[in-house]
């Protein structure tokens, strides 16, 4: 791995001293096929030496077999490992090359091919300082790099390098040279690129690659290799204000409580105040713990501990942040997704969304429009395919602490998941949170169930109480839907009191009165989840028919029937209405229990025992069953 | 005003976050330790990333019993000096059926004794994360290799199967039966390994360095008599000679260099002038004709 350095032989501790101070850079490097990627790249691994003399024999024969380049090395082969795995159709969507100078470690994301070239080109870009953009010299600025400059900027790339290949083509001229750089300037100005450095390269001949080269005396800037040693990079990050996403509570005895986590931007010393986001509660930093001892000051990219004065109630997926800048908090916001999965985006339907170190689910609520990666044109879309560009409403389940992408890559970005497959489907960046009353944009969709429920953020359903009279139905039911109001739900109750009177006053107590009762208030529940409501029921409803009929009615998932188990002495010693006494005294006929039978449910899916536990436990019992099957988390309703 | 992270700051930060990130999200993690240099490193930042705590998972050491002796004095007395509880998982029918790299070829021992060993243990103990010290360097393939390498009910890797990697959002959700081999070192390059050893001075065997060992040739390689299990060819003496190791494993399957590098500069030097590529000294790549791409598929780590 012949390095340039003289040191090495001469003085190598020297030389490791030196090394060790080395600097990193990230770039990605962007091409049509055929614009020289490949060839560049492989005289930049050359050049650095960082090639051992056994692949370098191995290059040299595979050139002359080749005979791309007749009897010279053919650069290119030296990336190019991985036309194997692409027939067998393994997806390679970033290849990253490493190699390193006396200066800087570079770590190189290829993005191979076009198809899928905006998700790859994406990937590649989410961690790169600067883009190189490949022009070839004959053809100038094209559609792909249009394509590009666009996603290099999407994903908030500052610093851009045109760099124009294949300069021995057009005989190293100038006007070439500079109508290129003309046209680029004037069609990125829209992309918010700090700077531009147009470079006259040509890859096969290494004009401008390491050394500036003769062949082009009027060019006064940089040769590539000095650009990307020199490139100021993470200034602006450590500019930012200072943010700490809690990746993990440290905790190796009751005396240590530390919050871990890598400074995403900003710096931070001991003695700072800093508020600790979504909860908004404050202290200051007591130290900076890390193995190496602690820190006086810590600056993003930086992994670390931190302990605070007081004992504040911080978890993983909290942020961090300094108290006087704190980032934004908020459930709904605008965002760009580009969507990566074969199976469509459809706005409604529940996803996870993983920020910095936290999981939250919830749904796309609207598709404002997407945007074309060639021709940036605005379309309205029902649905985000895969490698397509969206603008979109977001909503979560809950709130989360975030920065626009544009001024924090690391508090403003985040990833989509499937709820069933678990694999990432897309990923987005945010742009600004909403404020609820200018985010409801349902011209899109149609009215129909899942948009009320969307709406509403829920899952509608019926709750069906079923069991003796006084078992406790109607007051569980009660604190059910005080636990669900109180958590923002829609809800409603049907119970005797509402129902017997009114809809129903019509009906009395005979077997097929109850059939009827019980067919009447399953249409209005059913009425109701259509509504995108959450509905209670608290009727005796003693026959395992009809309770089956009201099932039926429903669409999957949408019937919970919780049996209110209560041993008939139980209930007729509770006797709230004396309705027992009364049957018992015989002033009441068909009464459930005494001269009218009560099917028990075999399969309920809730089943509450409300001689062993008290109503609040009962409906403790209840929540829980919601929230472990996802009634309660679904910020959304039921597209899928 | 900008203080720069140097490059090793850098990876080592990227690993530490890697890290932190499987012990949120997995429920039972593991740290595949091979007593080799990567896995010192690794083990060196994982003391770091979760400092004061100790990291909250156990190594695990495949031992394939035909490891140089110095590896596992070494392994021991790494595990005890950092508090770390260390298992170890031996193929017990394979040391019954007397697998051998010399009786069953070094692709059929790797097989038995590494990859189908690595599989039982993770099983045994039903780990959901394995950390592993594999690079993007090492070879041209592994160029596209994500950090975090799922792996289904069977330990099959399915090329078409594996998850987008943006920033340094990891998507850590499994399906029921899937775990995860996870490479936090994955952007770390041969020369950062050795650079971070020196600067940190990481113990590391000694037998990265050069010291007269008994060996035999073959095959054009250097190969050390570490017991007398090696079974010598007729006529054949282990010579005495300046060795050192790039790579270390099986000792019958592990070729040696001659060198006079015995300090961990010398070797850094020797390495930063020799001319071939670390991977030489493995004999399971010269072994057979399959791509690493089906030994992972395998099961290979
Ligand atoms: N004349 C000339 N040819 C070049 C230059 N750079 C690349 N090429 C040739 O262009 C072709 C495509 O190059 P390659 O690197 O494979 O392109 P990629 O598809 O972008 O990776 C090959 O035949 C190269 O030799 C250059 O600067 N000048």
């Amino acid at each position: 791995m012949a390095h340039q350095s003289d040191l090495i032989a001469e003085d190598i501790t020297a030389y490791l001293k030196a090394q060790e101070e080395k600097s990193m850079l990230r770039f990605i490097t962007c091409g049509s096929v055929d614009d020289g990627k490949s060839t560049l790249i492989g005289r930049l691994l050359y050049d650095s030496k960082l090639i051992f003399e056994d692949q370098l024999s191995a290059l040299e024969a595979d050139s002359k077999k080749m005979g791309t380049q007749g009897q010279e090395i053919d650069f290119a082969l030296l990336v190019d490992g991985l036309a194997a795995e692409r027939e067998q159709g393994i997806t390679i969507d970033v290849a990253y090359r490493f190699f390193s100078t006396d200066k800087r470690k570079f770590i190189v994301a290829d993005t191979p091919g076009h198809e899928q070239y905006t998700r790859n080109m994406a990937t590649g870009a989410s961690t790169a300082d600067v883009a190189i953009l490949l022009i070839d010299a004959r053809r100038g600025v094209l559609t792909q790099t249009r394509r590009h400059s666009f996603i290099c900027s999407l994903l908030g790339i500052k610093r851009i390098v045109l760099a124009v290949n294949k300069m021995d083509l057009v005989d190293y001229n100038q006007d070439v040279l500079n109508e290129i750089d003309a046209d680029y300037r004037t069609f990125a100005k829209d992309f918010g690129f700090a700077e531009i450095t147009t470079i006259p390269l040509s890859a096969l001949k290494g004009d401008n690659i390491i050394e500036k080269s003769d062949a082009t005396p009027w060019y006064d800037g940089p040769s590539l290799m000095h650009y990307l040693e020199t490139v100021q990079v993470g200034d602006a990050r450590q500019a930012a204000d200072f943010r700490l996403p809690v990746q993990w509570v440290n905790r190796p005895n009751l005396d240590f409580r530390g919050f871990s986590g890598t400074v995403a931007s900003g710096t931070i010393k001991v003695g700072d105040p800093i508020k600790a986001l979504p909860s908004a509660q404050e202290s200051r930093v007591k130290s900076i713990v890390t193995y190496d001892g602690d820190l006086e000051e810590a600056v993003a990219g930086e992994a670390i501990t931190l302990t605070l004065e007081d004992e504040i109630d911080i978890s993983r997926g909290d942020v961090i942040a300094a108290k006087d800048h704190p980032p934004e908090v908020a459930d709904q916001f605008e965002a760009k997704i580009i969507w990566m999965h074969d199976d469509a985006m459809l706005p409604g339907r529940p996803y996870l969304f993983k920020t910095a170190n936290k999981t939250i689910p919830g749904s796309v609520t609207d598709l404002k429009h997407k945007i074309n990666v060639n021709t940036l044109a605005k379309t309205a879309a029902k649905k985000l395919e895969l490698n397509e560009i969206g603008v979109c409403n977001i909503g979560l389940d809950s709130r989360i602490a975030f920065d626009a992408y544009g001024d924090n890559k690391e508090t403003g970005a985040f990833i989509i998941i499937d709820r069933l497959t678990n694999t990432t489907v897309g990923v987005g960046m945010i742009d600004f949170a909403l404020r609820r009353a200018s985010n409801i944009h349902w011209q899109a969709l149609d009215v129909d169930k899942s948009a009320r429920a969307d709406q509403k953020h829920q899952r509608p359903a019926v709750l069906w109480f079923t069991g003796l009279s006084g078992s406790g139905k109607s007051t569980i039911a009660n604190i059910v839907e005080k636990r669900l109001f109180a958590r923002g739900r829609h809800t409603y109750t049907l119970d005797g009191d509402n129902v017997r009177h009114g809809l129903n006053q019509d009906l009395g107590f005979t077997d097929a009165d109850r059939v009827e009762n019980i067919r009447r208030v399953g249409e209005v529940a059913k009425l109701m989840v259509d509504a995108g409501l959450m509905v209670m029921t608290s009727f005796i409803s003693p026959f395992r028919a009809e309770r089956r009929m009201v099932h039926d009615l429903m669409a999957e998932g949408e019937f919970i029937e919780v049996f209110v188990d209560t041993p008939i002495e139980v209930c007729a010693e509770r006797d709230p209405k004396g309705l027992y006494k009364k049957a018992k005294a015989g002033e009441i006929k068909n009464f459930t229990g005494f001269d009218s039978p009560y099917e028990e449910p075999e399969r309920a899916a809730i089943h509450v025992k409300t001689a062993e536990a008290d109503a609040e436990a009962c409906a403790d019992q209840i929540i829980e069953y919601l929230e472990q099957h996802g009634y309660l988390n679904a910020n959304g309703g039921n597209r899928d | 005003m900008t203080k720069t992270l140097t490059h090793l700051k850098r990876l080592e930060a990227e690993s530490i976050q890697i890290m932190r990130e499987v012990a949120a999200e997995a429920e039972n993690p593991v740290m595949l330790y091979s007593v080799g240099k990567d896995s010192a490193v690794m083990l060196h930042v994982a003391m770091k990333a979760f400092y004061p705590s100790k990291p909250p998972f156990p190594l695990l050491h495949v031992d394939t019993t035909w490891k140089f002796r110095e590896m596992i004095e070494f392994r021991d007395n790494m595990a005890k000096d950092l508090g770390l509880e260390l298992l170890v998982h031996i193929n017990e029918e394979g040391v019954k059926a007397g697998v051998s790299p010399f009786t069953h070829g070094s692709a059929q021992h790797t097989d038995i004794m590494k990859t189908q060993a690595l599989k039982a243990a993770l099983d045994k103990y039903g780990f959901d994360a394995a950390f592993g010290g594999a690079r993007r360097d090492e070879e041209k393939s592994r160029a596209k290799e994500r950090v975090f390498s799922f792996r289904s009910a069977q330990h099959r890797w399915d090329p078409k199967n594996q998850r987008p990697e943006l920033w340094n959002l990891y998507n850590a959700r499994k399906n029921p039966g899937e775990s995860i081999r996870v490479f936090p070192m994955s952007n770390w390059t041969e020369l950062d390994i050795w650079q971070y050893i020196h600067l940190e001075n990481i113990p590391i065997p000694s037998l990265y360095l050069s010291k007269k060992r008994p060996v035999v040739e073959r095959d054009g390689q250097l190969f050390m008599v570490d017991d007398d299990r090696m079974p010598l060819n007729e006529g054949e003496e282990p010579m005495m000679k300046p060795v050192r190791f790039r790579t270390l494993g099986c000792y019958p399957l592990t070729g040696a260099v001659e060198s006079e590098a015995d300090t961990l500069e010398d070797v850094i030097q020797e390495m930063l002038l020799t001319t071939s590529s670390e991977r030489q000294g493995r004999v399971i790549d010269h072994d057979s004709a399959a791509s690493m791409e089906k030994k992972k598929q395998e099961g290979y780590f």
